[in-house]
């Protein structure tokens, strides 16, 4: 068993970790909007971009809406960013059982996300 | 730009609500974007998927650092949410949806009549402490501080089975019915199992970002996701998760009960008639 003590450190780490993936996601979109005001969006019309090939191109040529979605997307992997600390903190802690218990989550995570890739 | 600060305003609400309630916002957000902006549906599914996940993280950071979510629970009870969902998005088509509505609905009505109960029982918030052979097994017993009453509360639960029972069948309703499934996980946690109901809304909160990750890449790629609308509601999400967050703590459990049960009522009634062909 092992003691909330060291549970609660492992948290705080996750926690951190945590923070630094959300403000990346949050800064990128502040300034996908700032340039949203400066310059437009940057496409034709009511269109965006929303294929990997299509944001990178967006983001070369500096244009908003690129940026928005390409926070939008970090924003996305936040949740799997905490299952894989997540992972690493119960191996730190030697819990075994919740290694196991967290990388089937991840599995089944990626493989649901692969699956609304493709679709 | 009316329409932006419109967007981080609602942001603000849906998140601090979502992050209190340990729900997503959606419910919030998908009618005010609908009725008030005359949106596209598909665009404001899009948008209350992007909420959930940002009322998720916002919120998560700060009930890691208070140590007021159960990390064990929440990972455990994951893999039922998430298979479920799977199940849901390749059974779509396969079961009525009215009926599964319908269901839903009926499920929800009775847990307001379950959470009314409880809050009118003698027994008030009481906590469980007992000792059950899977909560050990699985090391899923916790404890957290809490402020509005100013002590340190050790908790246990039960009926695990049944909680992850009720978590797979909230994600194959998210997966099927493409619906937020965060009050589930609340009830599955609090009412089912038993756990305190601050912890409960904690976890739900990490466990409905997870979950809805999958769905929103689908939404991503197929192009529900605009820019115009996800970018400034995110922030404001984002915003006011942190703030939620933070009140949370301070607020009673039978305040938030209060707040929670007019909110799963409506969404059961909403459900339940949408079950019968009729939207509110």
């Amino acid at each position: 068993m092992q003691s909330h003590e060291e549970t609660r450190k492992v948290e705080l780490i996750i926690g951190k970790i945590l923070r630094i993936g959300v403000s990346i996601s949050a800064i990128v979109i502040l300034i996908g909007v700032a340039l949203y005001f400066m310059n437009g969006s940057g496409y034709v019309g009511n269109s965006f971009p929303r294929r990997f090939s299509a944001i990178f191109n967006g983001l070369a040529a500096g244009k908003s809406y690129a940026v928005i979605m390409s926070g939008v997307f970090l924003l996305i992997l936040t949740p799997v960013l905490r299952v894989v600390v997540s992972i690493y903190a119960f191996y730190k802690e030697h819990d075994t059982l919740y290694v196991v218990i967290t990388t089937i989550v991840l599995v089944i995570l990626m493989f649901a996300m692969f699956m609304g890739y493709r679709s | 730009m009316n329409s932006m600060l419109l967007l981080l305003v609602m942001g603000v609400v849906a998140g601090c609500l979502g992050a209190i309630l340990g729900i997503g916002g959606g419910m919030i957000i998908t009618p005010v974007l609908t009725i008030m902006m005359g949106l596209d549906i598909k665009y404001a599914i899009g948008a209350s998927i992007i909420s959930v996940i940002a009322t998720s993280s916002g919120s998560t950071i700060a009930y890691l650092k208070d140590d007021m979510l159960n990390l064990r629970v929440a990972m455990f009870l994951e893999i039922a949410t998430t298979v479920g969902a799977i199940m849901g998005a390749l059974l779509v088509g396969v079961f009525s949806s009215s009926f599964l509505y319908v269901l839903f609905g009926f499920f929800l009505l009775y847990s307001t009549y379950n959470m009314i109960r409880k809050l009118f029982s003698k027994k008030g918030e009481g906590v469980y402490t007992g000792s059950d052979p899977v909560v050990e097994k699985f090391k899923l017993a916790s404890t957290y501080y809490d402020k509005a009453e100013q002590k340190q509360i050790d908790y246990s639960m039960k009926n695990v089975p049944g909680g992850f029972v009720m978590m797979w069948a909230a994600g194959l309703a998210s997966g099927l019915l493409g619906i937020g499934s965060g009050a589930f996980k609340v009830i599955a946690m609090d009412t089912i199992m038993k756990m305190p109901l601050k912890p409960s809304s904690a976890t739900s909160n990490l466990m409905m970002g997870v979950t809805a990750a999958a769905s929103a890449t689908v939404y991503f790629f197929n192009g529900s996701i605009r820019p115009d609308i996800a970018g400034p509601l995110a922030i404001g999400v984002l915003v006011g998760a942190t703030i939620g967050a933070r009140l949370m703590q301070f607020l009673k459990p039978r305040i938030i009960r209060m707040i929670f049960i007019p909110i799963i009522l409506y969404m059961g009634l909403q459900m339940a008639l949408k079950g019968f062909g009729v939207n509110i």
